[in-house]
């Protein structure tokens, strides 16, 4: 009987040994955005069910960008894990920085990650980053002004009805612009959009030999369009607005129409920030019937950086963030209009998840991008509101300062396209390129 | 008539001097403000300024969401420890090129104040890769380390000047009765020049604490002070301005508060030898 219970005791402390010498703590750098900030209430599910610890690093986007690039490239080993986008992930795994998300248990499903997803994160048929969650782009309208302009919103527009119904809303002694659209300057703010929206003109960054189109016809119908429409109705001051400040403007029932993230959705229909949630539609961001639209698709995605010494723990994490289970956990406590969208292709055949107003358009708006076919004529890059080389970033940085100079009145459209394509084959030039 | 006129310009003085001190201090003031709106309030147009349902919301989200203690000890030892590191090291600088000037001492001062003009990112690799080599990243000592280098042209050039102020024949009095090099700075150089070194103190903590580029690039979770915390609740996609004013106004209230009971210290240490 003693032995028995010596034998027992000894198993219980070589289990107990074995459970401290395997967990982990993982430090993961994220951004401050609703989807993240709500996985780290979660967290404690995580290491109950794994016996790993969480430590977060929580930054704004852009710093966020910033620190995990000097660490990876450094091989610093601050983090174990980083949330990174659809830009930096081929791009690092090509350079080798990251680790080959292959071996995922099966009941983790890779393959019900949406296509347009896995093709995003992956290099060269290998994918190294897991979508926690993914975005494209589509059109809120109000659909009471709408109506009163004696207007029907198509599922799929076109952009010349897009600049009709935003002049027939617009009503400037009520503070109503027909449409709210971004041109702050930055890559990732104005310059994402207008990309997104010369795909549809027929535009695009660079022919087949790298060289710099907005000496293009396309490019010159782009910009004015955006320019004519924004003078007409837009707000005030749009040179200015990105996404925060255009929520703020529809949220407060000062935009007909906005086109931008999918994600805006939830803010928008939620009672207790809009003044305007019950008055909301949806519909396909707008083309100009050249089989291009102008949406585009992002998505924040879990990597582990090559240098970490916790890989398996983290590979854990990621399975976790990313199953299933976490979006069935967050729809039990939350509601499903509070589970990340745009990862999973479960997640739209859920009928529960049907019944949120956005979801189709989400998905749809997902489904009709691909950053690898994103331009009418042929194009070397693949992304559709970026190209993924190294190069883009600090180019379509200054690129989207002239254009807002264009927005602010400061320089014509035809300056703006010459600099704009005088800089970029000088820094194609100079990173050889061409 | 002369009197009245001298009054009339205390009075004018008096209220440009507040409507100043109110410009500057009025985006602190809305930040308090927002801090405790809801996140409708903080973006509503026409802003509204005091009459709104007060909440502490927003506070009890940060303090749900951040370990505050943790950022705000690492900023107090981060801070605390580059000044008084730096004073170390800089006092006895100061008092060499103050009293005992050699012909390179204006190059080397300007040389010194030189490396400030360097932009910060220029040096980041060498000093992310020097941290790595040494185990210093994210830790409070490299931070305390950096920082104290990066505020030192300033000390020693604040100490200096209130040095340069200080009669050089009493501390050779000091030596003829026979005191060494160190009493000589403790005993005598240090009581004189304890305004200037005060309000050196005073200035290069509030330096540290506000620092927000290396602190941010060189920390993750261990050693990250308030700059870190302010940014993660900074968002260009969502509106989190009431949270992000809630935090901001727990990271500055410490250094707000130390401020207010330091201002006269502050403002005698910084016209220390304004007025011959």
């Amino acid at each position: 009987m003693i032995y028995t219970v010596s034998r027992l005791m000894g198993a219980c402390a070589i289990a107990a040994l074995s459970t401290a010498a395997t967990a982990e703590t993982l430090t993961i750098a994220t951004v401050n955005n609703g989807d993240m900030i709500r996985m780290q209430g979660y967290t404690d599910n995580f290491t109950e069910k794994t016996g790993h610890t969480v430590e977060w690093v929580t930054l704004e986007e852009n710093v966020l960008r910033q620190r995990v690039t000097t660490d990876i490239s450094t091989k610093g080993g601050a983090f174990d894990i980083m949330t990174i986008g659809m830009y930096e992930t081929p791009i690092w795994g090509a350079n080798g920085w990251l680790v080959p998300l292959d071996g995922l248990s099966e009941e983790y499903d890779v393959g019900d990650i949406l296509p347009a997803m896995s093709g995003g994160l992956s290099h060269d048929g290998t994918l190294y980053a897991a979508p926690f969650y993914g975005e494209s782009s589509m059109i809120m309208y109000r659909t009471d002004l709408m109506e009163a302009a004696g207007m029907e919103m198509p599922d799929a527009p076109t952009w010349d009805f897009i600049g009709e119904a935003a002049r027939a809303m617009t009503d400037r002694d009520n503070e109503i612009n027909g449409i709210c659209l971004r041109g702050k300057a930055g890559w990732g703010e104005g310059g994402a959009f207008i990309t997104a929206m010369s795909n549809s003109f027929g535009a695009r960054w660079f022919d087949m030999d790298w060289n710099a189109q907005f000496d293009t016809q396309p490019w010159a119908d782009t910009l004015n369009f955006y320019v004519n429409l924004m003078n007409d109705a837009g707000p005030p001051g749009y040179a200015t607005n990105g996404f925060n400040e255009n929520l703020s403007l529809f949220q407060q029932g000062k935009c007909g129409m906005w086109i931008d993230a999918t994600v805006a959705a939830s803010f928008v229909t939620n009672p207790d920030d809009s003044t305007v949630a019950d008055k909301v539609g949806f519909a396909l961001a707008p083309d100009t019937g050249l089989g291009k639209r102008s949406n585009w698709l992002w998505a924040w995605a879990l990597a582990i950086p090559a240098g970490t010494q916790k890989e398996d723990a983290a590979k854990e994490f990621i399975e976790w963030a990313t199953s299933k289970e976490y979006i069935e956990l967050v729809a039990e406590n939350e509601g499903w209009a509070n589970v990340p969208p745009g990862a999973r292709a479960s997640l739209y055949e859920n009928p529960n998840y049907q019944e949120v107003p956005f979801a189709q358009k989400t998905l749809d708006s997902i489904l009709s991008a691909d950053p690898n076919d994103s331009t009418v004529e042929p194009s070397p890059y693949v992304g559709i509101q970026f190209a993924a080389i190294p190069e883009f970033a600090g180019i379509a940085t200054e690129v989207s300062q002239e254009f807002s100079a264009v927005y602010a009145g400061q320089q014509t459209v035809e300056e703006a396209l010459a600099k704009a394509q005088a800089l970029t084959n000088d820094a194609m030039e100079a990173a050889g390129y061409r | 008539m002369a009197r009245a006129v001298t009054n009339n310009r205390k009075a004018l003085n008096t209220a440009i001097a507040w409507s100043i001190g109110l410009v500057i201090f009025f985006p602190i003031l809305w930040t308090i403000l927002t801090s405790f709106k809801t996140e409708a309030q903080a973006i509503s147009n026409p802003p509204v300024f005091l009459f709104f349902d007060w909440t502490l919301e927003n506070y009890a989200v940060v303090q749900e969401r951040s370990n505050y203690m943790r950022f705000l000890w690492n900023s107090v030892f981060i801070a605390g420890g580059s000044t008084i590191l730096g004073l170390i090291i800089a006092v006895p600088a100061a008092w060499s090129m103050a009293f005992v000037p050699s012909r390179r001492t204006k190059d080397i001062l300007l040389w010194m104040l030189s490396t400030k003009m360097l932009p910060a990112v220029g040096v980041l690799y060498p000093i992310y890769l020097l941290f790595i080599k040494m185990g210093l990243l994210d830790t409070r000592l490299g931070l305390t380390i950096v920082l104290m280098l990066i505020n030192l042209p300033i000390i020693i050039w604040m100490l200096y000047t209130y040095f340069k102020e200080i009669p050089g024949e009493i501390l050779e009095a000091a030596r003829m009765d026979g005191a060494s090099l160190p009493k000589e700075i403790i005993y005598v150089l240090t009581p004189m020049a304890v305004p200037g070194i005060a309000s050196t103190l005073l200035l290069n903590f509030i330096l540290a604490w506000n620092e927000a580029f290396w602190t941010l690039n060189l920390t993750a979770a261990k050693a990250a002070p308030l700059t870190a915390f302010i940014a993660s609740y900074s968002s260009p996609e969502g509106l989190f301005y009431a949270k992000l004013s809630a935090a901001s106004t727990m990271a500055i209230a410490p250094i707000l508060i130390m401020g207010w009971f330091s201002q006269k210290q502050l403002v005698r240490g910084l016209t220390f030898g304004a007025v011959k």
